[in-house]
């Protein structure tokens, strides 16, 4: 009985076909519009997850504070209240994975006849693991070249691209502010950071080197940043607390006073930039459902003219036998499958203009069964939903009004 | 006399109108034994519409009773009425009523679909009742490529598909020409003598002298119940 009305269905569909089509086209837009969002935000969500990843992951800052001279504040990092002995004091805390101190600067190095200004920051090995950050070729400098100042370096990919082409860098020898720098290696690439710098646009060298031989600093032993990598998310809030005990006491400031030195969490930052997209991709799928509803009221409206203008078929149907439920299911049906063909013709075109978007615009996209499986779900909803009052109204009609109908 | 097919008592029917409640049909009584072949007649607004429609159950009445192959149809509800519809009487309009976008097959199948009859059964069945009305040939056929009369010969056998007890034509002839006419009301003479119960309703003598008793209505009651003269229906 089921497959008798479905071919019914199809048949006074196919009876006008245009209008069916148009009727669908409420329903595939809806749908396209849904998949073809839900991808590309669920595809900015994966996007930002990389940068994070990349950036390192449950990573504090530690900057030094502001300092006041006749009344002006200079900013943070203006007083160079850290030492590499603070870092070194962080690092026994409980809940502290690894320490980096660092001093990050620009300068201007050469490689034969080339040359690049780019940022050069000192800083130990740490700075690698709590960066998760991979050396491709060669070998990272050791503690061993931060002890003795060693004049070795890591290069990011951008600055040798820029600086030695397609030449191999490692071993090969640079110059920093007339001093030569032997290559040890070079870093995997990391991409854009969260802020739209180049990461891989960068030299590392040993702490001591940049402090000693580049850029000079105020006292020996002071530093300008100090990157902190808690073991666990979970063991942030606990090593932030305790942090800030230990440098106030290391210190020496009162009670009351201001902490001499800024610590940010740089995980809160990436958790604030993800949530931010989430909350887009929820946004962007909520005015493509918007689209659906508008698709549904369009089966709606079809269905109620369909069934005035059918008003004698009805008729003619009661009389030779059919029930108020045979007449409510042969519309419902109708109604349901414009929806699901439409939803489905949407589903593809969806996800073609995804494929066509990443395409175009290099923009990372993600095309999810569950995206699809929600939409197609959402369609024959809305299908029942708009397909019932038009159905219900055809079923509940007088067949003698409905026979007499012109 | 035979068996009652329908037995109607006191029946009334009324309608809401603007002008307040009007009376269709006032203290109808009638009954009709299984086998008989009755012509209702009567002017336009005389109530032989709506006491067709009491009697095939697309409507209900009033006050009254009507007993329709033992069953009390007032008490029952709406899928029970449809099963009535479906199984018991079978519909000739005189508009045909075919629906246009179906083969004939289909549309003489089409009641077999509300009692839940398997698709082969349903294609045997059809094909059998198209061939009973002489149109097995054009089985394939779509309802607006046949003339009148064919279209109507579709209609009976749609209404015969489903093996009856009781045919109920509303005019069955009023769009057809007199000898068109002629070749339907042979093929209800035939269906009749086969057993199956007739009412007829038209508002031509020379329709219903093919059927064994004529009713009159006049004014929403019964005035006149007697046999077709012998010797007119001999003719």
């Amino acid at each position: 009985m089921i497959f008798a009305m479905l071919g019914e269905a199809w048949r006074a569909m196919g009876a006008n076909r245009l209008r069916t089509m148009l009727t669908m086209l409420g329903m595939v837009i809806g749908v396209g519009a849904v998949v073809l969002m839900m991808s590309i935000g669920q595809g900015a969500q994966y996007a930002i997850k990389q940068t994070i990843a990349a950036m390192g992951s449950n990573l504090f800052i530690l900057h030094s504070g502001s300092t006041t001279s006749g009344g002006a504040r200079t900013g943070s990092g203006g007083n160079f209240t850290l030492t590499v002995g603070d870092a070194e004091a962080v690092a026994e805390l409980p809940g502290v994975q690894t320490v980096a101190p660092m001093h990050p600067g620009n300068a201007q190095i050469v490689y034969g006849p080339n040359n690049w200004n780019t940022s050069v920051t000192g800083t130990t090995p740490g700075f690698l693991e709590a960066r998760s950050w991979q050396v491709t070729s060669g070998a990272a400098f050791t503690d061993s070249d931060v002890r003795s100042a060693t004049r070795v370096a890591l290069i990011g990919k951008t600055a040798a691209e820029n600086l030695f082409g397609d030449e191999n860098p490692v071993g090969k020898t640079i110059r920093i502010r007339q001093s030569p720098f032997v290559i040890l290696g070079t870093l995997a690439a990391k991409g854009q950071s969260m802020d739209g710098r180049d990461q891989d646009d960068t030299l590392l060298i040993p702490l001591t080197t940049a402090q000693r031989q580049v850029f000079g600093s105020q006292f020996p032993g002071s530093v300008r940043l100090i990157m902190v990598q808690a073991t666990t998310q979970e063991a942030m809030p606990a090593v932030e607390k305790s942090m800030t005990e230990l440098l106030r006491q290391r210190h020496r400031i009162r009670e009351g006073m201001d902490n001499d030195f800024f610590l940010r969490n740089l995980t809160a930052v990436a958790d604030s930039a993800e949530e931010s997209t989430r909350t887009m991709s929820l946004l962007l799928g909520a005015i493509a459902s918007v689209s659906l509803l508008v698709g549904g009221i369009g089966i709606m409206n079809i269905m109620l003219v369909s069934v005035t203008e059918r008003t004698r078929e009805i008729g003619i149907r009661m009389a030779i036998g059919a029930r108020e439920r045979d007449i409510l299911l042969q519309f419902l049906l109708e109604a349901i499958i414009i929806s699901v063909a439409g939803c489905f013709i949407g589903l593809l075109l969806g996800i073609g203009g995804a494929l066509l978007v990443n395409a175009l615009t290099g923009t990372m996209v993600i095309i999810s069964g569950s995206s699809a499986v929600v939409a197609f779900g959402v369609a024959a909803t809305v299908g029942i939903f708009f397909g019932f009052y038009p159905a219900r109204k055809a079923a509940q009609l007088d067949p003698i009004e409905a026979l007499r109908y012109q | 006399m035979a068996e009652p097919v329908i037995r109607i008592e006191g029946l009334h029917k009324s309608y809401e109108t603007s002008a307040g409640l009007f009376p269709a049909l006032k203290e109808v009584s009638l009954g009709i034994a299984a086998g008989e072949f009755v012509a209702i007649m009567g002017p336009s607004g005389s109530g032989k519409s709506t006491f067709m429609n009491l009697l095939g159950c697309l409507d209900k009445p009033t006050a009254g009773r009507y007993v329709l192959d033992d069953r009390d149809v007032a008490g029952l509800g709406k899928d029970e009425l449809a099963l009535l519809r479906n199984r018991t009487i079978g519909f000739v309009f005189q508009g045909f009523n075919l629906l246009p976008r179906m083969s004939l097959l289909e549309n003489v199948a089409l009641p077999l679909i509300y009692c839940g009859v398997e698709r082969e059964e349903r294609q045997q069945r059809a094909h059998e009742v198209l061939a009973k009305v002489g149109l097995e040939d054009k089985a394939n056929s779509m309802p607006n490529k046949i003339s009148g009369g064919q279209q109507q010969r579709v209609a009976i056998a749609r209404a015969l598909v489903n093996r009856p007890r009781l045919i109920l034509a509303d005019e069955p002839t009023g769009n057809l020409d007199s000898h068109t006419s002629e070749e339907i009301m042979a093929l209800f003479e035939e269906l009749n003598r086969e057993g199956i119960t007739i009412v007829l309703v038209t508002h031509e003598a020379d329709i219903a002298r093919h059927a064994k008793r004529q009713v009159r209505f006049h004014d929403g009651r019964i005035v006149s119940d007697q046999p077709t003269p012998q010797t007119e229906h001999a003719s």
